[in-house]
């Protein structure tokens, strides 16, 4: 390594330490991981096999136990720093992890497009399970060195639980792409429909550039994503993967429904509590 | 002996924690699952205050608030009421700190206890998915159903031989 690229590196360290990025930043993994927990639990009592529906539902506590530790340590650092993100109206600090959740508008999330779309059917689900575990995979690695000890630590935990998604999402990706005739054209309809969506996995923005090398993040994720998918007998498509959107607050209509159902309870009783 | 002049020790913490069961795998003590990561005294001039540190063993465990309730729940019970849970996170727990006699109880219960290394047959590769020895008939000629089972800590196998499934505790 030589001088010119330390002084870079601690450049990015100084602003990956800057608290408005940083809650901006733990928002949008926090956010990623509520919606995609909020839309795999619709599974639950409805999968293909007992076995099967156990499994998803324990996928999706996984996501929401991360978007938990991501809110509880964003509302820590909002009310640290008093600084108030884009909000619904009418709350005041000190700020919870619910508030975070249930009491923001769709705009003001900054999930991926990805985790908002409707399950469809069982392959498209898994194969949206494949695509998000490896993302996850990939940015917890990297926030192992995160120079936000709490975010580190959550990565920590976050990464043993998403092996196990990777694992099994990508056995899925396997047996039905590989599978019968039907399943493989299914498959290959649902990688057709989600493969633009994944592109958003690598976008720059302020807020992210100096804490993910989204480089090597996507470097990664096509080496990985593309040999299990190569063995699915899948082709992989050629079309750009031109979806945006999500990182600024602009989603597909699909979010909006999503939240109607998630926030329901905190919007008519706030602040209730079990 | 008026119970709330008494004065804990650190050592007697960690005894009267052995009473606080894991309330999904119930066998199981906390201490015996390891997620006890610091127990502190203090003396407040108000009374002793007890500090006790508990990990997750998975982001999501639901368990987690009632373990925290069980905790107060057992010291309360003698005559401590200053208690403060502490959570941490890093580093993340690991089914290495499950102690051996809790290993022993899980088998009794039934759910096959994490083991580190198993070298596929067939294969020749270390992985969870074969192998795991079965609780009820010993036999290591066993096979995986599903990754997740029951809770999130555990997976899903079945014995070839005996032909009951079982729970598996994962390696984490």
């Amino acid at each position: 390594m030589n001088d010119q690229t330390m002084d870079v590196m601690d450049t990015n360290k100084a602003s990956a330490t800057n608290p408005q990025l940083l809650i901006t930043y733990t928002l949008h993994v926090a956010d990623n991981a509520v919606i995609m927990s909020q839309r795999l639990s619709e599974w639950t009592g409805h999968g293909p096999a007992l076995e099967q529906d156990i499994a998803l539902t324990n996928i999706a506590l996984d996501y929401l136990g991360q978007a938990r530790n991501f809110y509880q340590h964003a509302a820590m650092l909002i009310n640290e720093h008093r600084l108030m993100p884009a909000f619904a109206p009418g709350r005041t600090y000190p700020l919870q992890e619910d508030d975070l959740a249930y009491h923001r508008l769709e705009h003001q999330f900054s999930n991926h497009l990805l985790v908002e779309l409707p399950n469809d059917h069982w392959g498209q689900t898994v194969l949206k399970v494949f695509f998000f575990a490896h993302h996850q995979m990939g940015i917890y690695q990297q926030l192992l060195k995160d120079p936000d000890p709490q975010v580190a630590a959550i990565a920590e935990k976050s990464l043993k639980e998403v092996k196990y998604h990777v694992k099994w999402s990508s056995d899925w990706v396997l047996r039905l792409g590989d599978g019968t005739e039907e399943s493989h054209e299914k498959m290959q309809k649902a990688l057709q429909y989600l493969w633009p969506f994944t592109g958003e996995f690598f976008e720059k923005t302020s807020w992210n550039e100096d804490r993910i090398n989204l480089e090597a993040l996507q470097q990664v994720w096509d080496i990985e994503v593309q040999s299990v998918l190569e063995q699915s007998t899948l082709l992989v498509p050629s079309i750009t993967r031109f979806q945006t959107g999500g990182l600024k607050g602009i989603h597909t209509e699909n979010l909006g429904f999503l939240l109607a159902e998630m926030q329901y309870l905190q919007r008519v009783y706030p602040d209730s509590n079990w | 002996m008026d119970i709330h002049t008494t004065e804990y020790t650190v050592a007697e913490i960690w005894q009267l924690l052995e009473k606080v069961a894991d309330p999904e795998v119930p066998v199981l003590s906390i201490l015996d699952l390891g997620i006890v990561r610091h127990v502190h005294v203090e003396d407040t001039g108000r009374g002793q205050q007890v500090e006790v540190t508990i990990t997750p063993t998975y982001s999501g465990c639901p368990a987690m608030d009632m373990i925290a309730a069980n905790i107060r729940i057992e010291l309360m019970m003698v005559g401590i009421s200053l208690v403060k849970i502490g959570y941490q996170l890093s580093p993340a727990w690991t089914t290495d700190w499950m102690t051996d006699s809790g290993k022993e109880k899980l088998k009794a219960y039934g759910i096959a206890p994490p083991v580190a290394l198993v070298r596929d047959q067939e294969t020749g590769k270390i992985s969870e998915d074969r192998g795991i020895p079965c609780p009820q008939c010993g036999s290591v000629n066993t096979e995986l159903i599903s990754h997740f089972g029951s809770t999130a800590c555990k997976a899903l196998h079945r014995c070839l031989d005996c032909k009951e499934p079982f729970d598996y505790f994962k390696c984490h």
